[in-house]
């Protein structure tokens, strides 16, 4: 770990001052995953903002119906919070089916949005890694990638040739999935003052900059992420497969939420986890659900939709497969045709 | 005369641990200590042509930085570095020359006035390789096998008994047969506890005297190894291990950090710790990844007749790792027609290591998923072909066992599991989306004994002080020695103060191979009892004594007394005839002895029978093991609560082995890149369910006197088989590679 100057920040202002004032700085909140970063060299901040005493610890009503999440409340207190698990239970559950209670206590919502891929050659500054030291290659692609994207690795040239991907690093977060399939807002400040992120933009491809991840300016801190009044909450399912019971990221996971008339679909969202460097959504394959029936036949046909142009690396060739019957069983479990457990 | 032998009694030393009064090897803290961050190196082959460290020791708070370079001169032979767990081989020894040996060798210690400041350093130095061409993979080099070179390790690990009969003919001849090629992934041990030596430096008078506390199996496998590499005499070495935060294995050899810290502390003349990292729990010895064939055939009634098992494993390029794999069908199967063969692979990786069962639960992995295989060939259910084919015989040997109840852990094994209930036709129980299935797998390992000394002590205040330098991994070996000795000398366990860990000790062999129960037990069982014989020596000089023409045969210990047994009431107290010993206390050292003469006609092992219920989702290939039941037929059980706590363990291993386990080699750049416990995966709480124990009746006269056989492997040996059987009979699919990921299910 590198040595690295402390400050408290007592307000959104001067947490943004100082993140302006040097390149090098970093925000903290819980820390569990940036610590682990700076132990293996991965980050080397300068300084750590610390932002842990700012005013962003409620979740408060906002003025369209929906819920305003500060950016630091745990990810237990929101999995918990009465007024989300009631309107939002796609969020607590996704909450839930990540980390471990102890991790879930420390980590905020603003720090879930900023955590970095678990990507082995990321963390093993051993071996070349292009998001961790652009330039120097990629060790998943022709390496051991069972755990790693199938989705939107791809790259092409302003001819549209195909080039050689970059990155294929997935995006660890179950918490983010749930927030692309509910269409959260992220809730900005900078050095210029406020702007809103639409949750689909927030994240990234890695493109020919696998080292971005996501859409925030470097002075920019998240204040709050906001939930539109829609939740789902009649028809929702977040389901996680992953190597254990708990404690292990997403293999592929599913966040679905479906509206029904009847039988009918009348609006339909589902993001995937574990496949591509953010949260991914095809609106397209969405769109195919609506005024179809709860069958077998209509979530199949958005399944193969959500995973037209998936790509294997070898080792998670797997995963096109298993995410398409994870959708089938997602929309099947969120539609009350089969059971939850 | 069992007062506390044989009950469920509570860690003796449990208030210590959960109050965190129990220190290990990293938490002793001493003036003056400075801190050694480890280096390791980045490729898997090579040569290191530059290191500069000139930033490092430009920091403030830094003393020292070794590298190959600078390193003092130590000692010469190969013989020197072998520790007591050393297989045939030239020893890894650290910092030893420029050359890469391995992916994360050390090749550099940091010492500094703080642990940060040491990490921070050690990230300063710069290191440039010239990389030669490694191969890490053993698949891809199977073609290089060759047999394993012999040495004093064969002792304990004998290579297979030659081929008998005419394997070839009689399974092709054979009605029903099976074959099946298995593998699994090479896994590290990962105790809690991370591996460190604190190294406390005080001066002597030629040569400085150490007191080191360090994490191992054996304190004296770490003194002997400290002396002859150091050429420090064992008069100036001390090492202390009370407490370790779990083994498996992994302490039975000196770790890297023993010989920095110490090396360190020398040069420095100062006090030295050194702790790894998680990340470098991986840069030493694991399980080993192994390939195995096996082919059984049996006539159309089930009866097998012919046997073929060979594996070959990993191993360093330095030493031959070698475990016992392929001779347990002929321990546990009767056919006359038997091939087992054994060979290493030697790869630029480090030097495997014994971890829980090791070679049994590997070898009986692919050898009773096996006999599931030919149980369905036949048709037969799994458990009724191995009634048909069981035996009283170790046909390696030819030596019947000196106590084998498998046939009752067959039978309370499946009764309370419900075994009789079971449809042979797998996919035959559903619900929903699960396909549920049942399994059951056989397990042996062996029951040794090996020699060892222990200390035992009547105190003037008439408590009862006994030592040995043994080892206490977690599995209950304070809390059972208590138990031993309470009951050698009739008093009770609180009078009891059984040490342990302690190279000051009476010598005790590194605590592994499920024999320090037996060993150690033994050590105490005899100490006790020439501590008894003196007493009675005592007795008989009391006025007017009634002992006077009393043998030992004739008395017996019990309530703080010794009495007649004939006669209880004609007794006199411990108490009394300390008083007599003229103020001192009365002291034994005494050592346990394996009979050879009455166990060499006999073999001597442990059994179990593993019965699971799976529950595969068909679409998602998720598994999950909604119940276990294991039989251990494991002679005399000591101490039931501490022994079934071994076997859950075990269970929970077997399941996580089965299920999750496996360090991820990447052949590229040859290293294990799955080095921590978020990406190395053992099962979690959420995994485990409805788990049970059951340890049935096992009388056994001939391993040792007290009846004693072990229980720390025989809980992990039959699981994995029983897991995948389960699956195979939930899914139809016969899966024999492990882990068996979901991927391997869709």
């Amino acid at each position: 770990m590198n040595s690295f100057t402390y400050t408290r920040a007592d307000s959104v202002e001067h947490a943004v001052d100082e993140r302006v004032a040097e390149t090098g700085a970093r925000f903290i909140a819980g820390g569990t995953n940036l610590l682990d970063l700076m132990k293996e060299t991965v980050e080397k901040p300068s300084r750590l903002i610390d932002i842990t005493r700012l005013p962003m610890t409620s979740i408060t009503e906002t003025i369209e119906g929906g819920l305003r999440l500060g950016a630091l409340v745990t990810n237990a207190d929101t999995a918990y919070n009465k007024r989300v698990q009631e309107r939002y239970p796609l969020l607590s559950q996704a909450i839930l089916a990540g980390a471990s209670p102890q991790l879930r206590n420390m980590a905020t919502n603003g720090g879930n949005l900023m955590q970095r891929t678990r990507c082995y050659y990321f963390y093993d500054a051993a071996t070349p890694c292009n998001k961790r030291q652009p330039g120097s290659g990629c060790s998943a692609i022709e390496g051991f990638n069972r755990i790693h994207a199938i989705l939107g690795t791809h790259l092409f040239d302003q001819e549209g040739r195909a080039l050689e991907p970059q990155c294929i690093a997935t995006h660890p977060s179950d918490m983010c999935v749930a927030l692309a399939a509910l269409e959260a807002v992220v809730q900005v400040t900078g050095k210029y003052g406020e702007r809103t992120i639409p949750f689909a933009e927030f994240h990234r491809l890695p493109g020919n900059t696998p080292h971005i991840d996501n859409a925030l300016e470097p002075d920019e801190l998240i204040t709050a992420i906001d939930l539109p009044p829609n939740g789902f909450a009649d028809n929702h399912m977040y389901l996680k497969l992953r190597d254990r019971a708990s404690y292990a990221f997403a293999l592929v996971s599913v966040a679905a939420g479906l509206e029904l008339d009847g039988d009918t679909i009348t609006n339909a969202r589902i993001a995937l986890g574990g496949v591509a460097h953010k949260p991914w959504r095809k609106p397209e394959a969405e769109a195919l659900l609506v005024g179809k029936p709860t069958t077998q036949e209509s979530f199949q046909a958005a399944a193969d939709a959500l995973l037209a142009g998936a790509q294997g690396y070898g080792a998670n060739t797997f995963k096109i497969e298993l995410a398409k019957r994870a959708i089938v069983r997602a929309l099947g479990q969120a539609a009350k045709l089969e059971p939850t457990e | 005369m069992s007062q506390v032998i044989g009950k469920p009694i509570n860690r003796v030393d449990g208030r210590d641990k959960v109050t965190g009064k129990a220190k290990y090897a990293a938490e002793f803290q001493v003036p003056g200590l400075a801190y050694g961050y480890v280096v390791s190196g980045t490729i898997a082959k090579g040569k290191i042509t530059r290191i500069d460290t000139s930033e490092a020791l430009s920091l403030d708070g830094v003393l020292q930085v070794f590298t190959h370079e600078n390193r003092p001169r130590l000692a010469w032979f190969d013989i020197s570095y072998k520790d007591q767990d050393a297989p045939p081989g030239s020893p890894f020894r650290p910092l030893q020359d420029a050359t890469i040996k391995y992916s994360g060798q050390p090749i550099a210690l940091v010492v500094a006035e703080t642990f940060e400041v040491a990490r921070y350093a050690a990230s300063l130095i710069r290191v440039e390789y010239k990389e030669e061409p490694h191969e890490t993979s053993l698949e891809a080099n199977l073609h290089r096998a060759r047999p394993q070179k012999h040495g004093v390790a064969d002792l304990l690990k004998p290579p297979p008994p030659k081929p008998k009969g005419d394997f070839n003919t009689v399974y092709e001849e054979s009605p029903v047969k099976m074959y099946g090629r298995y593998s699994h992934a090479a896994e590290h041990h990962n105790p809690m506890e991370l591996f460190a030596s604190t190294v406390v430096y005080e001066k002597g008078g030629k040569k400085p005297k150490l007191t080191i506390y360090d994490k191992t199996q054996g304190v004296t496998n770490s003194i002997l190894y400290v002396s002859q590499v150091f050429d420090i005499p064992f008069k100036n070495i001390r090492v202390l291990s009370p407490y370790m935060g779990g083994g498996f294995g992994s302490g039975l050899r000196p770790q890297y950090q023993l010989f920095m810290a110490v090396m360190a502390s020398l040069e420095l003349k100062r006090s030295v710790r050194v702790t790894l990292t998680r990340q470098q729990m991986f840069t030493f010895g694991h399980r080993p990844a192994t390939v195995q064939n096996v082919a059984i055939s049996a006539s159309a009634d089930g009866a097998m007749n012919a046997l073929y098992h060979d594996a070959r494993g990993e191993t360093s390029r330095f030493e031959d790792y070698t475990e016992i794999v392929t001779n347990w069908g002929g321990m546990l199967y009767p056919p006359e027609n038997v091939t087992q063969d054994y060979k290493l692979v030697p790869l630029d990786v480090y030097t495997p290591l014994d971890m829980r069962a090791p070679g049994g639960v590997t070898g009986i992995s692919a050898l009773e998923i096996a006999v599931d295989e030919l149980a369905y060939e036949l048709g037969m259910d799994p458990l009724e072909l191995r009634l048909k084919n069981y035996t009283d015989l170790d046909h390696n040997s030819q030596k019947p066992f000196s106590s084998k109840e498998l046939r009752a852990c067959f039978q309370q094994g499946a009764e309370r599991f419900g075994w009789s209930k079971r449809q042979f036709e797998p996919r035959s129980m559903r619900k929903g989306h699960n396909l549920i299935g049942w399994g059951m797998a056989t397990g042996i390992w062996e029951a040794n004994q090996m020699p060892a000394r222990a200390e035992a002590a009547l105190l003037v205040n008439g408590k009862l002080w006994v030592s040995s330098a043994t080892a206490d991994i977690g599995t209950g070996t304070y809390t059972i020695m208590t138990q031993i000795a309470a009951d050698a000398l009739g008093v009770p366990m609180e009078d009891v103060l059984f040490k342990l860990g302690d190279s000051d000790f009476p010598v005790a062999p590194i605590s592994g191979g499920s024999w320090t129960a037996a060993t150690v037990g033994m050590a105490v069982h005899s100490a006790c009892e020439a501590v008894g014989k003196s007493l009675l020596e005592l007795a008989k000089k009391l006025a007017g004594s009634p002992f006077k023409g009393a043998k030992w045969e004739d008395i017996e210990f019990a309530d703080r007394q010794l009495r007649l047994k004939r006669e209880p009431t004609t007794a006199v107290s411990l108490q009394t005839l300390v008083d007599l010993n003229g103020g001192k206390a009365v002291r034994e050292t005494s050592t346990g002895l394996p009979n050879a003469l009455k166990q060499k006609d006999y073999a001597r092992a442990t059994h179990s029978a593993a019965f699971v219920e799976v529950m595969v989702d068909e679409d998602l290939g998720t598994v999950k093991v909604t119940r276990a039941v294991s039989a251990i037929a494991a002679g005399r059980i000591l101490n039931p609560k501490t022994a079934r706590s071994q076997i859950l363990g075990g269970m929970v291993w077997g399941i996580s082995k089965a299920l999750h386990e496996e360090s991820i080699l990447d052949h590229n750049v040859g290293r294990f890149m799955n080095h921590n416990l978020a990406e190395y995966h053992v099962s979690v709480n959420a995994d485990i369910h409805d788990l049970d124990v059951i340890f049935v009746e096992e009388n056994d006269t001939i391993v040792n006197p007290l009846g004693i056989k072990g229980v720390g492997e025989i809980g992990i040996v039959a699981m994995p088989a029983a897991v995948a059987n389960a699956i195979f009979h939930a899914t139809g699919k016969r899966v024999r590679d492990l882990p068996i990921t979901l991927d391997r299910l869709i």
